[in-house]
């Protein structure tokens, strides 16, 4: 690709980078990476990967921006309460990188409707908050064959994973079914340090762009996780199992189920 | 004798762009060349000269000279690395 003065100085520390150069911004330049959730984990992946340069970023939620999620939703500023969340977004987005093509879609994603609007990536970041949905962008990026990262926070916590399909362990292979409702946290204990949402969204930002540069090593097979209170991250490695019930041998989900959502998820 | 200065395929004029902007427009101008063959960059004295040869070093390529100009700024030959390396 052919960049303009103004674009060499944007991008210059990653060029200066021996492991992305030139060859690496044409590819982040090149690619499309869709953010499932504007919320606290799509809010800094979206404007990383905006200001990073990524072609195409795709960004899919269905809510408005509440008072409540200012705390730690970067992406939304106090004038945008009452604005849908991924309008909200793409506007900072677009803001940091005239560059960029942003695609808002504003929708709530299920078994219907997720694997058509998936297909088109090369990279997905699952920044949802329950279970259900968590099982459903797996199951549809695994049967679409599209790797993906993992991310989930509450209170001082966050864990993380990234999928390539085929050749690492999926999210199913690890959880088989999302936990019974009362085994997730009530309202009154969905609390979450709003920093760590920066924390947990930046290394899946990071794996994304990993990912469509080539470099390093991404984090599959292995679960990152991390309590903030006494800032101990761990790594638990997995293995693919041949016995999963969506990427082992003899797969018994071979099409997308919606599970029952929790009313009071945290958002 | 090989004369590097007869094989040069593409000059850069460095002159006046400070670091690390130096670094990227000799990156972009590597790019732009196939393997084996020898970019000439002008340096600018001090922290451009002192700098940009080493980092271009680190990234596989080959310096094959440095000379200095009489306005004071530096011919640098590169000569590009067969391969890019992934993690130097």
């Amino acid at each position: 690709m052919e960049y303009s003065a103004a674009q060499l100085e944007r991008y210059s520390r990653h060029i200066i980078l021996a492991e992305v150069g030139v060859e690496g911004q044409d590819k982040i330049a090149a690619a499309k990476v869709l953010i499932i959730g504007a919320g606290g984990l799509g809010s800094p992946a979206a404007l990383y990967l905006a200001a990073a340069g990524i072609g195409t970023i795709g960004i899919v939620d269905g809510d408005v921006v509440d008072l409540s999620n200012l705390q730690r939703q970067i992406a939304h500023h106090t004038r945008d309460v009452g604005r849908d969340k991924v309008l909200s977004a793409a506007e900072k987005m677009t803001a940091i990188n005239p560059d960029i093509r942003v695609r808002p879609h504003q929708m709530l994603l299920d078994a219907a409707n997720i694997r058509e609007v998936i297909r088109d990536y090369d990279f997905v970041i699952d920044g949802t908050d329950n279970f259900p949905t968590k099982f459903l962008v797996n199951d549809a990026c695994v049967l679409e064959d599209i790797p993906f990262s993992h991310g989930g926070i509450l209170r001082f916590d966050g864990q993380t994973m990234t999928v390539v399909p085929g050749k690492s362990s999926c999210y199913r292979c690890t959880f088989r079914q999302p936990p019974p409702p009362d085994a997730v946290p009530t309202c009154s204990q969905a609390g979450v340090l709003g920093a760590i949402a920066g924390m947990l969204g930046t290394i899946q930002a990071t794996e994304a762009l990993k990912y469509v540069t080539e470099i390093g090593q991404l984090l599959t097979d292995t679960l990152l996780s991390f309590d903030a209170l006494s800032m101990r991250f761990r790594r638990v490695p997995l293995r693919r199992q041949s016995s999963c019930p969506l990427c082992g041998t003899n797969p018994t989900i071979t099409e997308l189920v919606d599970y029952q959502q929790n009313a009071c998820a945290l958002k | 004798m090989i004369n590097p200065e007869r094989e040069i395929t593409a000059t850069k004029n460095l002159r006046g762009v400070n670091c690390p902007m130096n670094l990227v427009y000799t990156k972009v101008a590597m790019a732009a060349l196939k393997p084996g063959e020898v970019l000439e960059i002008i340096l600018d004295n001090g922290p451009p000269i002192n700098n940009v040869p080493g980092s271009v070093k680190k990234e596989g390529h080959e310096v094959l000279s440095q000379t200095q100009l009489t306005d004071g700024a530096w011919s640098v030959l590169v000569r590009k690395s067969p391969q890019t390396p992934k993690s130097p």
